[in-house]
């Protein structure tokens, strides 16, 4: 797994890439607790258009951060379809915004 | 289409996705569609995560074994460790049942909405056993002459 953080303007764009699990679960929990504490007032945007696979570890580590950040907004963006399944059998979408993959642009076949 | 397979291997993380995508391609031989693939992994990855976690407390030196069986019907997946088991089965069963604060406890809730069967087992002090199935969903049109 791979974390690649931004700052734009108010808010701490990061973007994820690879699977959400156990094994990613701890040091993506100890990244992303750095980011919210040294920039404490922005909000954050977790950006998984490059996450394949999310778990009950994966989510654990969302919604934790989400407490943590004690009403600062906290919102998913580039959510895949399977990825989406999970989020909402858990209800987290009814709780954070969250924002599915940009399909790509349909290739022009007479080009 | 009938075939099994037998993973064994240490209760180390990095394990979890090992075990997650070898089902996955056993899956594969059979007429799951992709989306039913993805669910089927999650109730591994929630399984093996269990057994790791609670099952040997985080110990990496425990063993956990995967055993996945095709039949005509589906797929059989088994994971079971040889840890400390499970005290009260129903309330580990119950969502946002977790001894972690950092985990939600809907491992069970997942294996149960992703499967079609799940059977768990467990002695305290020799370990748990998980037992879920899958069954081939056939999705299609009746020819006209089964009408």
């Amino acid at each position: 797994m791979t974390i690649v953080h931004t700052i734009q303007g108010s808010r701490i764009l990061v973007a994820v890439n690879g699977d959400l699990d156990l094994t990613s679960a701890a040091p993506l929990r100890d990244a992303l607790d750095e980011l919210i504490d040294r920039y404490r007032e922005k909000s954050l945007v977790l950006d998984l258009a490059d996450v394949d696979f999310i778990d009950s570890s994966g989510l654990g580590v969302i919604l934790g951060r989400f407490r943590r950040m004690s009403g600062r907004p906290l919102s998913l963006v580039g959510v895949r379809p399977a990825v989406k399944a999970v989020l909402e059998l858990a209800g987290i979408t009814s709780i954070l915004p969250v924002a599915d993959a940009v399909r790509p642009p349909v290739k022009d076949q007479r080009a | 289409m009938t075939n099994t397979m037998q993973l064994r291997f240490l209760s180390v993380p990095e394990n979890v996705g090992l075990a997650r995508v070898s089902i996955a391609a056993l899956a594969g031989q059979a007429s799951f569609s992709l989306n039913d693939i993805d669910e089927i992994k999650v109730a591994v990855s929630e399984a093996v995560s269990n057994a790791i976690i609670h099952g040997y407390r985080g110990q990496n030196d425990g063993w956990v074994e995967v055993t996945g069986t095709l039949d005509p019907h589906g797929i059989t997946i088994v994971v079971e460790d040889f840890g400390v088991g499970i005290r009260d089965i129903e309330q580990a069963r119950q969502p946002s049942y977790s001894t972690d604060p950092e985990r939600m406890g809907l491992g069970f809730v997942f294996m149960e909405s992703f499967m079609h069967g799940l059977n768990v087992q467990s002695t305290v002090g020799k370990g748990t056993r998980v037992e879920m199935q899958r069954f081939v969903t056939i999705q299609g049109e009746l020819s006209r002459d089964a009408q």
